[in-house]
């Protein structure tokens, strides 16, 4: 094969524990990387797939080291180079972008002088022929203006903007490989939309070769030829890009798509059992053998290998793939939600405004907040006992606000936050008696930062069922165990601290302690998105299951549509703090009215290499909303004229009971769906 | 499912902690050395009285400055006193204050900085403007002026010593707390609606605690340093008390001839403070708070 560039043999990269155990993060990896193909890798957290790109450019993170195998890049090894050799291939021949573009680029010097650092590096171009370049560069990741982008700094533009000047500074040395690290990751869904097409456009228009890192399915299903599966530092996946989303033949990969929820598909999707084992813990057998619904005996003692199937065109690491290849297709089996909400109240958001504007003395001294613009304004919700309502919308959108002026964290500057019709939580807490405290709970996205990583399970349970209910010793103990079991969690995990959890595993102890007050109402903030795809459906159904029990009210905000889609039974969507639409969330996502709802739905990447996201507004971020009239109007593609400039839209009903504010008349909102 | 063998770790005794803890530190060579040479000194500091060869205060003209010889090991000082049996003892005053100086110290410095870290705002400000006000000026001028105002006894100096060294680790302790007051397990905490002092106990020390040691243990050297000086000066122990600080300042003018006098109480000094600082440091490591790691290449 003359057109293979970069091959990686028999690659294992491990480290030595402190026992002097030597442990492999990457087991005997073989791929090879053709020309102007690009290749998805994607896995879980640990398993190995971002040591397996960084190997490609010849490196190999600190603590770790090589322990058998090559790279060969220009059959040449990159993994035995002086570094002097590989700085003329990384950049040159093969260029990376990194997850976190606004932290790669330096803050202090301006993107123009950035990139042109980087074609003085990898290109023999004068001055006069750089600075063409550079514009050159920066339209090619379609930058508007580029001659005033180049002389601003990265602060400056935005998450998106920030990808592309990144994606512009590694096509600055024409490399043959692009190894791209997850490039998506912390973008909006608008955004990330917009970036993968990009991607996708370089790769055509330039015939580079990609290497994509992801543990994103729906963006490897968008931009990639061929994905390779990873599992506790094996491959265990290999094949055309269609074939493995639409017939996997290895189980995880069979059980990781149908655990994704879908955006067509309401209700919760099955979970996968278990989580990836520790690196170093598999004691023989295959890797994946206590999450597998396919093993038999043969898998617990002998671990398969990779086999190439030559009518499939597909490598497998499975003794059992023959019986996923008969099943034809992934048949998603939902659990349908009941929707159970009674007609009572619980909690109801009047003309509720919020700013984060500082205040001035005089304000300080009448103790108000003057601010003619607030972050968030204008939310009128009624929340029934019961119900799963979520608020969704891009970063900004002011829906993790709202939700600490819920809990009290934040003041709210106008409006009324009541409970049960007839409680007054509009107040912070210094001013909430410990009995509104208690009836509102807040679980939040990352379990790492939200327990206290000093404290045992057993403590972090205790607070508050001390703090509320002042139980004590053998009562306490019990009602601990109790909580443990019912998040499925046994009790030998009481003296266990959180970082010898799993993700999902902690997750499920901040699930507890929030259901130890016994809340009335629970607010869920991201909380799954910081989870591996197949644990989220673990603890999405555990969530739906514990509300089932107790009754209890979720307000769920997450900007990830399709777990959304799942859970919820009403969906509020915002942007820039102003509501656009609030309705069921069958007929929302059936039936996308407003025509914001309609670019965030359309710019969803499904694990589908079918369904491609419709790329309807421009993906411009604003910083604030707009003084007056709608709140979209600075993006929207059907503005009607000079009315969504200066007023503010009405709402309007639709027969399903979805209102939506938008000066269009809602007939033609609803004429224009597809 | 298995239960993962690597992370059967259990909850600790804080004794099976600190044993552990000080197995780290001694892994390590400079460790090692730091623990040996601070054990040393604290074990003499216990037995010195008992082993002393000779009396400490017992002065005979007719053994002025002698050199180092077998009856008298470090030689003599100008008064003809036995430089071995006050070097041995010269070191227990300075330990025995800088210690309990160094607890005052971590403790109002600790809660202080934890407090202002916690509450923020007005209070805050009010009070790191007056600590750094106090940061600038000269230590020793101030401990001049309280120890000539109520003099030198160990009840003025162990409080005075603290105070002083304190202000620092406010400023130690109010940065971890930042650090911590960000997480989330703090706002899930307040929106539980735990008052201040809870929070700050069982939420905010156990996870600053460590830096809050590490600065304490760094201070504790700083300080012996500072009560030396204090010493050299005439300020401290008052004669004829052994103390290093004294001895050097009384054997200085000798030095041209009779340097035994003044290297003695000079190695003492010196090697208790690196065997603190050294074992400070691996104590860090041990921590785990320890931040030279190395940059990636």
């Amino acid at each position: 094969m003359t057109d293979t560039i970069q091959k990686v043999k028999n690659l294992s990269i491990g480290f030595r524990s402190k026992k002097g155990e030597e442990i492999l993060i990457l087991k005997n990896i073989s791929t090879n990387i053709k020309k102007g193909e690009t290749v998805g890798i994607v896995g879980e957290s640990g398993s190995g797939k971002s040591t397996l790109a960084l190997a490609m450019m010849g490196y190999v993170k600190h603590g770790l080291y090589t322990i058998g195998g090559e790279c060969q890049f220009n059959s040449s090894n990159l993994l035995k180079m002086k570094s002097k050799d590989l700085e003329k291939i990384r950049g040159r021949k093969i260029a990376m972008i990194p997850q976190n573009a606004g932290q790669a680029l330096t803050p202090n010097l301006k993107i123009g002088y950035q990139i042109d650092e980087a074609l003085q590096l990898h290109s023999d171009l004068n001055e006069k022929e750089r600075e063409k370049k550079i514009s050159e560069l920066l339209n090619k990741v379609r930058l508007p203006s580029p001659e005033t982008i180049a002389l601003r700094y990265p602060h400056e533009l935005s998450g998106g903007q920030q990808q592309r000047v990144a994606v512009a500074m590694a096509l600055a040395g024409t490399p043959d490989l692009l190894l791209l690290d997850e490039p998506t990751t912390g973008l909006d869904v608008t955004t990330q939309a917009h970036v993968l097409e990009l991607l996708n456009f370089i790769a055509k228009d330039t015939g580079t070769s990609m290497v994509y890192v992801s543990h994103d399915l729906g963006a490897i299903a968008q931009v990639s030829d061929r994905i390779i599966v990873m599992y506790s530092g094996e491959i265990v996946l290999e094949g055309p890009s269609r074939d493995i989303l639409k017939r996997p033949i290895h189980p995880y990969t069979h059980g990781l798509l149908k655990s994704i929820p879908k955006l067509s598909l309401a209700g919760l999707p099955d979970s996968m059992p278990g989580s990836q084992p520790q690196p170093g813990t598999i004691q023989g057998g295959c890797s994946f053998f206590d999450r597998c619904n396919f093993s038999d005996e043969n898998c617990k003692h002998n671990s398969p290998q990779l086999e190439f199937l030559e009518d499939l065109n597909t490598s497998v690491r499975c003794f059992n793939y023959e019986k996923l290849v008969k099943e034809s297709q992934v048949s998603q089996t939902v659990n349908k939600i009941k929707n159970k909400s009674q007609d009572k109240e619980i909690l109801n958001l009047s003309e509720v405004s919020i700013s984060y504007a500082k205040q001035k003395l005089l304000d300080q001294v009448f103790n108000r907040i003057s601010d003619n613009n607030p972050t968030v304004k204008d939310i009128n919700i009624n929340i029934k006992k019961g119900e799963t309502i979520a608020l969704v919308g891009e970063s900004g959108s002011g829906k993790s606000t709202i939700l600490k002026s819920i809990a009290g964290l934040l003041r709210t500057k106008d409006g009324l936050i009541r409970f049960d019709e007839n409680r007054n939580l509009s107040s912070d807490l210094k001013e909430r008696d410990p009995n509104d405290l208690r009836i509102i709970q807040l679980i939040f996205q990352n379990p790492d930062e939200s327990l206290n990583p000093n404290h045992t399970v057993e403590e972090i349970i205790a607070q508050p069922l001390k703090l509320y209910f002042g139980l004590k010793g053998e009562e306490l103990k019990k009602n601990i165990i109790d909580l443990l079991q019912k998040v499925r969690l046994g009790e030998f995990y009481t003296s266990r601290y959180p970082r010898q959890l799993s993700g999902g595993e902690k997750q499920r102890v901040a699930v507890a302690r929030a259901f130890a007050a016994k809340p009335d109402i629970i607010l869920c903030d991201e909380v799954t998105s910081a989870l591996d795809v197949s644990v989220q459906a673990a603890v999405l159904n555990l969530l739906q299951q514990l509300k089932e029990d107790f009754g209890t009210t979720y307000i769920f905000v997450s900007h990830d549509l399709a777990v959304v889609r799942a859970i919820s039974d009403r969906v509020a969507v915002l942007y820039q703090g102003r509501l656009c639409e609030v309705g069921p969330s069958n007929d929302v996502y059936k039936f996308p009215s407003h025509p914001y709802t309609e670019v965030l739905l359309g710019a969803v990447l499904e694990p589908d290499p079918d369904i491609k996201p419709k790329l309807v507004a421009e993906d411009i971020v604003e910083e604030r909303p707009p003084e007056k009239g709608c709140s979209f109007q600075g993006r929207c593609s059907r503005i009607v004229g000079d009315i969504c400039k200066k007023e503010i839209p009405p709402w309007q009903l639709t027969d399903s009971g979805n209102a939506i504010r938008c000066h269009i008349p809602i007939k033609e909102l609803q004429k224009e769906q597809f | 499912m298995k239960v993962d063998n690597i992370y059967k770790e259990e909850k600790k005794s804080a004794f099976a902690k600190l044993s552990e803890i000080i197995i780290t530190m001694a892994s390590r060579p400079s460790g090692l050395i730091g623990l040996s040479i601070l054990v040393f000194h604290i074990i003499l500091a216990f037995i010195s009285p008992y082993i002393a060869p000779h009396d400490f205060k017992a002065i005979d003209p007719t053994l002025m400055l002698q050199a180092p010889s077998a009856e008298y090991w470090f030689g003599t000082d100008d008064l003809g006193r036995d430089v071995f049996t006050r070097t041995i003892l010269g070191g227990r005053t300075a330990l025995t204050i800088t210690f309990f100086g160094s607890l005052i110290a971590l403790l109002w410095g600790g809660l202080l900085g934890i407090f202002c870290g916690l509450v923020g705002g007005k209070i805050d400000d009010v009070v790191m403007r007056i600590v750094d006000a106090f940061l600038s000026i000269p230590w020793i001028l101030a401990m001049l002026l309280i120890v000539s105002l109520l003099g030198t006894s160990t009840e003025v100096l162990i409080p005075a010593l603290g105070f002083f060294y304190g202000k620092g680790i406010v400023r130690v302790a109010r940065a971890a707390t930042h650090d911590v007051i960000a997480k989330d397990f703090i706002v899930s905490a307040r929106a539980r609606g735990h008052s201040n002092f809870s929070i700050i106990w069982n939420e905010i020390i156990p996870n600053v605690r460590d830096a809050i040691l590490v600065e304490g243990a760094m201070r504790w050297s700083w300080m012996l340093l500072g009560f030396s000086s204090l010493s050299f000066l005439g300020f401290g122990v008052s004669p004829p008390t052994p103390d290093w600080g004294l001895m050097i300042s009384n054997a200085r003018g000798l030095m041209s001839f009779a340097y035994w006098a003044v290297i003695a109480p000079i190695v003492g000094l010196s090697s208790l403070i690196i065997g603190i600082n050294l074992t400070a440091d691996a104590f860090a490591k041990a921590l785990g708070i320890d931040r030279s790691t190395k940059a990636p290449v």
